[in-house]
Parts: structure tokens; C-alpha cells; sequence
């Protein structure tokens, strides 16, 4: 669980996750965002199906994985937040084929 | 200087923007040497400077003055000649000068005469029990948080770990207003002794007044438990609880939301192996670090390496040795004679001892336990594929297996973070159990692409009339 501070000002966005809508800041990632909207688990993993979040924040754990704007496992912590986004979180093994 | 238009070739490819990076470009392009810089992140600074230019904290005490150190190297670096190219990832590097690069959206292949590698380092691996548990993370991401964001913690916060990182973020963080439930250091007892003997050059560093300061006002201001030799995350679907024990085998349980782990930073080396870059072990840092000269010249005769992806000394040596690299590259491309390189080179050489002094000290009085690096058990070794402490071991009691042969064997190492986040557990754990040093038992064979790229991305590729022939059937 994180806060925003107080002295943390700047433009509003607003982005989709899951459907549903969440305000962001410009500047914020996507794995930023999230958390600061209190979505702690981003994905559950392949393998076991246990759940997953951001670990380093940094592009080196790829434990923030979520799909934006349709295109799956993308790295949350590196992509920044733009109006209208669409994310979703990641359940289990990715479909294969069309 | 920065736009998105790229160029087929360039005589120096810096990669990474962080102080190395960032000081290797501006030295190179002062020296009239056509050179681009390729950074994974949206904005100059690396991890250290993260989003010195914008970050939304109005008060500058809480980063403090090593932060703002910073901006004035940032600012040099955007007005120098060199072309900048942030959200760029590399994703494969040749010893050719060949690197393979996405950035917005496509992917580009583009030449260079030489290659400086500063890619910087990552928090070393801290597998307990529960690691993986969403409201687990490492301190440096919760750095990233506040430098970026603005954001803290906002519930029941504990920070655990060792390292002079761990102590600096512990500062921020309660100075932006941040909480923590309860420190645990994880410092070995026997540490201060073994670093004794190093005090004489840590004495006359700039890391002492600062280093015990921050100590001091982290005491002051948050309860530190130490030392902790026994720690587990707990929870179902996420953090809920903290279970540590005490030098003194107090055994103690404290609900928690965020566990914030750190126990030192360690190379990035995924693009130096991948490139060939000849390592060794580092037995005091504990970890592979890459074979290089004075100019940071590894291996590899068109590739240099400099800042703490060349051994772990922090930013203002990462500086210096970006400096140092850029001479030497600009001696290799001909653009100094060696006169002007040695003369040039002579104050960034001074000001990097300088800045190393106190690292020997630093090493041993920071060097993490070996209870969190060699974890048992049902803990995860390899966060990927869910490979357990139990299973490494097992496989290596069977017979004597390398990196390499876990893979095939368990799959360890083989998800996508490409053993960042595994491959100094398994290496150690593997010299553990044969009785060899990890220079014998190595590291994991890596492998382009280091960055994720879509199938389609690579399709994209500009393709030659032969590249056509070579998969087309008869």
C-alpha cells in the first residue's frame, strides 16, 4: 500500500485498468499508478498460478507484467501512463494462437 | 541533443544514462567524436538520478546532496552534442559494433566503431521465504517510488536488510514523511571486525561523515532491530506479516503491508556476457565483475565498461570512469594521441581514487550474511519458474552440475528476467555444494535477445536478398 504525497502535483490522466477507471499523474509509470491506486497484485504467474507485483521497479524482475493497450506482458515499471490507456492485469499462462 | 531519428552508424555507442553513461557522452562528444546514447528510461540520470529533472518531491532535503549532485552533470549531458535516445532498450550487442535496439515501438539495428557499456547495477538477489509475495519489494524500488512519484508507504512498513543504500533510502524515506514499523538490520556481527583494518582510507573518504550521519538520524527516528540473522514474509495472496529472529533467538512477528528488502547492489552483466566480456569472481563484493584495463578496456577490443556495471564504487567514481572510457575510446578511434588521453586522463584519475577510498571498508563492513544468500528449503531461488532452494541442491548432490545444466534440468534461470534475479544464488549455492569457488562453477551462458522483443518486432527487420534465401525452402 502506498500514498501520494502532498506536495505531489501534477496533470491528471486517466487510465483503464481492468476496466475500470483510474487517475494517474503525468509522469507516473504504469506499475506507479497502479500501486498508487492500491492494486498490489498485477498478475498471477504460469507456472503455479500465484499472485505477482512489482518487485524492483527498475526493468530487471519482469514481475510487474501487464498488458497495455492490448499488447500482453509488458513491463509496467517501464512504460509511462498516456490519457485513455488500457491495462489489464495478467491471469496465469497467456493463451496461445489467435 | 535528442531526437528520434537514427542514424545507420555512429563511431560510439554509449549504452546506459546514468552518471557513467551520461559522463562517457559528453567527454566523447566534447572530443568531436559522433556518438549516441541509448537509455532504457524515459529521462537521463539512471537509477541513481532517477528523474532528477522532474521529480514531483518539491523539498529537496529528502533526496539530500549526493542526489543533487546530479543536476548539474544531467544538464551537461543535454546540452552536449551527443545523440540521445531515452526509451531505448537494448536488446542485442555484438563484439562487431552491431546493436540491436527497440525504441518506440519498432525495432532498428545500427552500428557502432566501439561500444561503452554502462548499464549500471541492480539490488543483488534476497531470497527468504515469501520474497515473491505481492507488497514485497526491494528498497531501491521503493526509491524509485519516491523519487518519481512522490509516493510512500501508507501502512505498516518494515525495511530489512544491510548496506549503505539500505541506510541512505531508510533517510529518505522518513524524511518525505514515510514510516516504518520497525527496521531489521541484517549487518553479520563479525563484519565491523573483518573491515577494521580498512579504516585508515574509509577515514579520509567522503562516505564517513555522510555514512555515519545517516545512521544517526535513521536511529533517531525509527526503531532498528539487530542483529536479524532468520526472516520470512508471510502471507497468502500478499503480505500480511514479517516473522524475524534476533542474534539473541528472539523469535518476533509483526504485521506488515510492505516488506522493503536490500542487501547491496551487484553488476548488471547480462549485456557484457552476452557481448563475451570475459568476469571474474570479486570476492569481497561477492560477485562477477568484467576484466578491465584502466580505461575500462574489457575483453573484448571494441567493447568498454564503466560506473558499477565494472564493480560496484558508486556514482562519483561511476563518473570518473565514464571519463576515463571515453578517452580511451577517443584514443582507439584516433581522435587524441596518447599524450593528450594520459594528460587529460591525469585529474578524472585522481578524482577516482579519491572517490574509491573507503570501499575496501565499505565491502567488508556491508558484506551480506551468507544465511541470505545461500537460502534452504522451500524458498524460491528462481522467481520465473518457482525453482526452490531444495530442488538446486538436490540436483547438485546428484552430481556436479553448472548453471547451465539446472536449466535444462529445473528451468532455473531460464524465465524472463534471464537469471537476474537468481544467477549469484545459483552460482553460489552450486560452489557450496561441490566445495569449488564460483569462478569454477561460473555463471549462466546468456543468451540475445537480454530485452524482450515481439516476434513481429524482429519480422520488421530490414531484411537482404541473402538473409530472404537462407530460410526460404528449395
Amino acid at each position: 500500500m502506498f500514498r501520494r504525497l502532498p506536495d505531489a502535483a501534477a496533470a491528471a490522466v486517466t487510465i483503464a485498468v481492468d476496466g475500470h477507471f483510474v487517475p494517474a499523474r503525468v509522469g507516473d509509470t504504469v506499475a506507479a499508478a497502479l500501486l498508487a491506486a492500491g492494486f498490489g497484485t498485477f498478475r498471477t504467474t504460469g507456472v503455479s498460478g500465484a499472485s505477482r507485483g512489482p518487485y524492483c521497479l527498475m526493468g530487471v524482475c519482469f514481475d510487474c507484467l501487464v498488458a497495455i493497450d492490448g499488447i500482453g506482458s509488458r513491463q509496467a515499471c517501464l512504460v509511462q501512463v498516456r490519457e485513455g490507456m488500457r491495462v489489464e492485469t495478467q491471469r496465469g499462462r497467456r493463451p496461445v494462437g489467435p | 541533443m535528442s531526437g528520434p531519428l537514427l542514424k545507420d552508424r555512429y563511431e560510439l555507442a554509449v549504452i546506459g544514462a546514468g552518471p557513467a553513461g551520461m559522463a562517457a557522452a559528453i567527454t566523447a562528444a566534447d572530443l568531436g567524436i559522433d556518438t549516441i546514447v541509448l537509455d532504457e528510461q524515459a529521462t537521463p540520470g539512471g537509477q541513481i538520478y532517477r528523474a532528477i529533472g522532474e521529480t514531483p518531491l518539491r523539498d529537496p532535503a529528502v533526496l539530500g546532496e549526493a542526489y543533487w549532485r546530479g543536476a548539474g552533470l544531467v544538464e551537461a549531458f543535454q546540452a552536449s552534442a551527443a545523440h540521445y535516445v531515452p526509451q531505448a532498450a537494448v536488446w542485442t550487442a555484438s563484439a562487431e559494433g552491431e546493436i540491436g535496439v527497440a525504441v518506440a515501438g519498432s525495432v532498428r539495428m545500427l552500428r557502432a566503431k566501439r561500444i561503452i557499456l554502462a548499464t549500471g547495477a541492480l539490488e543483488r538477489p534476497f531470497p527468504i521465504q515469501g520474497w515473491t509475495l505481492p507488497g514485497v519489494m526491494t528498497a531501491g524500488a521503493a526509491q524509485i517510488l519516491l523519487k518519481s512519484a512522490a509516493m510512500v508507504g501508507a501502512g505498516h512498513a518494515v525495511l530489512a536488510g544491510t548496506g549503505p543504500l539500505f541506510w541512505l533510502i531508510a533517510a529518505q524515506y522518513l524524511r518525505a514523511g514515510g514510516t516504518f514499523t520497525t527496521i531489521l538490520e541484517t549487518t553479520p556481527r563479525g563484519n565491523l571486525g573483518r573491515a577494521l583494518p580498512f579504516l585508515p582510507g574509509f577515514l579520509r573518504s567522503s562516505y564517513l561523515r555522510e555514512g555515519f550521519e545517516l545512521i544517526a538520524e535513521v536511529r533517531r527516528h525509527a526503531s532498528v532491530v539487530r542483529p536479524v540473522i532468520a526472516l520470512r514474509a508471510r502471507g497468502e495472496d500478499r503480505l500480511t506479516d514479517v516473522t524475524y529472529r534476533t542474534g539473541a533467538g528472539l523469535e518476533v512477528t509483526v504485521r506488515a503491508d510492505t516488506l522493503l528488502l536490500h542487501q547491496g547492489v551487484v553488476p548488471n552483466v547480462n549485456l557484457a556476457l552476452v557481448l563475451g566480456c570475459k568476469h571474474v569472481w570479486h570476492e569481497t563484493q561477492l560477485c562477477f565483475v568484467p576484466a578491465l584495463d584502466a580505461w575500462g578496456q574489457s575483453s573484448v577490443a571494441t567493447v568498454a565498461i564503466a560506473g558499477d556495471g565494472a564493480g560496484i564504487a558508486g556514482a562519483v567514481a561511476a563518473e570518473q570512469r565514464g571519463r576515463l572510457a571515453a578517452l580511451g575510446a577517443a584514443f582507439q578511434l584516433g581522435h587524441i594521441d596518447q599524450v593528450v588521453r594520459d594528460q587529460t586522463a591525469a585529474p578524472y584519475l585522481a578524482a577516482l581514487r579519491q572517490a574509491q577510498l573507503g570501499r575496501r571498508f565499505l565491502d567488508r563492513m556491508f558484506r551480506p550474511a551468507r544465511r541470505f544468500r545461500l537460502p534452504r528449503g522451500e524458498t524460491l531461488v528462481c522467481r520465473c519458474e518457482e525453482v526452490t532452494a531444495r530442488q538446486v541442491r538436490d540436483a547438485a548432490a546428484l552430481e556436479r552440475v553448472g548453471p547451465n545444466q539446472l536449466k535444462a534440468y529445473l528451468r532455473c534461470g531460464m524465465g524472463p528476467c534471464q537469471g537476474r534475479l537468481c544467477g549469484l544464488t545459483v552460482t553460489e549455492i552450486l560452489a557450496d555444494a561441490h566445495g569449488r569457488s564460483p569462478d569454477e562453477v561460473g555463471y549462466y551462458r546468456l543468451r540475445p535477445p537480454v530485452k524482450p522483443i515481439t516476434v513481429g518486432e524482429l519480422a520488421s527487420l530490414p531484411k537482404t536478398e541473402a538473409d530472404i534465401a537462407a530460410v526460404e525452402r528449395g
